[in-house]
């Protein structure tokens, strides 16, 4: 089968590789129909995450049809069309149990290592380093999906792939980080970022019941998208001083809420950026916070900071003081998706909302190394999420 | 993982070599007094050798973990490798308990283990395992002590390649979280404390694979099965050194 392989920083091939098999009773093999390339696949592409191989099969955004089940697998069966969430779970254990899910216990083969870098492990992951287990991704024509009955939601109207396909991550991933605010009638959430976990944190935050959305980038296509489609007031950091804007657009309180969807790559300008970047490049320290550094200065008194943004390591100068004299809640993790598929399918079902809204560009596998180079240019691409029909 | 030292510089030289060690380095220490200042080094050298003499113990033989003095413990109490690791599964003691007494499933979770035979109703048991380098490694084990679900001990007879000794113990977790295992180990590996040292270095070290191996066993009890990724496919491997994915493996193997 063909799959998109990752070689290195910035070296991502197309390959000709062998078709998966069923490894264990719980397996089952999808032919996957769509898969997308993520903001966090931006991440290994740039070399920030650590763990990855030669020639490891990238993508964790994708769904198709169930080909071959294990002799363990009773709900799904050949045929069945399914969306699979990013995180891999038993299903069995104590975090499972508890919807918890990608804290899961049983799926990491590297959880011992896991344990040692972070003091635990949480799920293992499609596509996303040997440290998070080292699964082959979904970027392929066929994927391997561990634990079939567990995570894959059947999806059994007809609902387009492109409708559903960001139920594995992106939609549930905005969702959470808005969940996670705690929004009350009245509230302002300001977002920073708007690639698509941005902009479906600002629709999940209006869905759930917040007053205004104030949205943070510089990319004129993500803050017109944030404008337009997703009715967010916006803010372009590059010329205007965000934290004076906030406060000023919200009566000097400050945001009830804060999204932070950037994570360790944030980009900024001046001194602080360049700060970050050169202690990023002495291996000083691995993530560059300048969104966190922000979203907690920016906080109202007792708000909460929400965190669906990656962080892999250290962060350096971390206003702790500010955060602890306002009394913040921070909130963060990789998104528990199986608690949230079943209600977000029913608002897609209920027209509530349509996900396809976030796409911009569309091709096939062979495609992966150009729309790879284009996601991660940003500015002046009009590249705000690229999906792929492998098959 | 904890290294033991000698504390209290117990003897671990054989009777007749200790008289040889005496008179030798008696006879080099007064060949070093007759040259004069041009033998300070092997009068001191005589004075080092007659002191293993006389009391019995060898900094070198510890530190290599070589013993010629006769004893009768398995693993002198002095000397050797501790290692303990813990990890919380969700089943009951019972089960869990009855799991590892059946001594043939620890091959399942135990991953440098090839097979464990029982005899006796476990009385006595045969394993054998893939030591460092590939090199298979035996050793015949007794269980000395074994209360239903709560503890199984056991320590190697002598004769086998690998002395240890070691308890695995079962215990309610608070609040319906299942059960807490945790397992100790006590073994004189090959080649002393350098040998344990230079495991250690290689990744091989006994707090981790015990690790790994109690991860994997609450993987099977509770998922039903061992997570993996051997076998899947992916592009093209670099011809020469070690993969990231292979350095993860082996530091968790």
């Amino acid at each position: 089968m063909r799959a998109v392989c990752w070689y290195g920083s910035g070296d991502i091939r197309v390959e000709t590789v062998k078709d998966p098999g069923i490894l264990n009773p719980n397996d089952a093999i999808v032919k996957v129909t769509l898969t997308a390339i993520c903001g966090s696949d931006l991440h290994l592409y740039n070399g920030f995450i650590p763990g990855m191989e030669r020639g490891d099969i990238l993508g964790h955004e994708f769904m198709g049809e169930v080909v071959e089940v294990g002799e363990k697998v009773q709900k799904l069966k050949r045929g069945d069309r399914v969306v699979v969430p990013f995180t891999i779970c038993c299903g069995r254990c104590l975090y499972c149990h508890n919807n918890l899910w990608s804290l899961c216990d049983n799926t990491n083969p590297s959880a011992p290592l896991l344990d040692t870098m972070y003091g635990g492990s949480g799920a293992a992951l499609y596509g996303y380093s040997h440290l998070y287990g080292g699964y082959a991704g979904g970027q392929a024509e066929y994927v391997r999906v561990p634990f079939a009955d567990v995570a894959p939601i059947k999806i059994e109207s007809d609902l387009t792939d492109e409708q559903v396909l960001f139920l594995s991550d992106i939609f549930p991933t905005g969702y959470m980080a808005a969940e996670n605010c705690n929004i009350k009638p009245g509230d302002t959430v300001a977002v920073w970022g708007c690639g698509p976990v941005g902009q479906f944190a600002i629709r999940s935050a209006y869905l759930l019941g917040a007053e205004r959305v104030i949205a943070i980038d510089s990319v004129p296509e993500r803050l017109r998208m944030a404008k337009l489609v997703s009715k967010a007031d916006v803010v372009d950091y590059s010329s205007r001083d965000v934290l004076e804007e906030l406060k000023d657009m919200t009566g000097g309180r400050g945001p009830d809420a804060c999204i932070d969807a950037v994570g360790m790559e944030a980009h900024g300008h001046g001194l602080e950026y360049a700060y970050d970047r050169t202690k990023q490049a002495l291996m000083l320290e691995t993530d560059r916070p300048q969104v966190l550094r922000r979203a907690i200065m920016a906080c109202r008194k007792g708000g909460t900071v929400s965190i669906p943004g990656v962080y892999g390591g250290f962060i350096d100068k971390v206003p702790m003081g500010a955060a602890f004299a306002k009394g913040l809640t921070f909130r963060m993790g990789q998104t528990h998706v199986p608690s949230y598929l079943g209600p977000l399918l029913q608002r897609i079902e209920n027209r509530e909302i349509d996900p396809s809204f976030v796409i911009s560009h569309r091709t096939n596998l062979e495609g992966a190394p150009h729309a790879y180079q284009m996601f991660n240019e940003r500015n002046g691409t009009g590249c705000t999420k690229v999906v792929m029909r492998p098959n | 993982m904890q290294i033991v030292w000698n504390q209290s510089g117990a003897p671990n030289v054989h009777p007749a070599e200790r008289w040889l060690s005496l008179l030798g380095g008696g006879a080099l220490a007064i060949y070093g007094i007759s040259k004069g200042r041009h033998g300070v080094g092997r009068t001191i050298a005589g004075l080092v050798i007659m002191k293993r003499g006389v009391t019995g113990h060898c900094e070198a033989y510890q530190a290599l973990g070589i013993r010629t003095a006769p004893s009768n413990a398995t693993i002198p109490y002095e000397l050797g490798v501790r290692a303990r690791a813990a990890i919380t599964v969700s089943e009951s003691r019972e089960k869990i308990y009855q799991f590892w007494r059946e001594l043939q499933n620890l091959p399942r979770f135990m991953q440098h283990l090839q097979s464990v035979e029982p005899r006796e109703g476990g009385k006595y048991s045969t394993w054998v395992a893939q030591g460092p380098a590939g090199k298979e490694v035996r050793w015949e084990a007794e269980m000395i002590n074994d209360i239903p679900n709560e503890l199984i001990a056991w320590k190697s007879l002598p004769g086998s390649d690998v002395d240890s000794a070691g308890s695995v113990s079962f215990k309610d977790a608070p609040g319906g979280r299942g059960t807490e295992i945790r397992v100790e180990l006590q073994y004189n590996p090959p080649g002393g404390v350098v040998g344990a040292y230079i495991a250690k270095l290689f990744g091989r070290e006994p707090e981790q694979e015990i690790r790994g191996d109690l991860t994997r066993l609450k993987q099977y009890l509770e998922a039903g099965e061992i997570a993996t990724t051997e076998g899947q496919p992916a592009g093209e491997l670099p011809k020469q050194g070690r993969t990231a994915g292979q350095i993860v493996r082996e530091a968790i193997a």
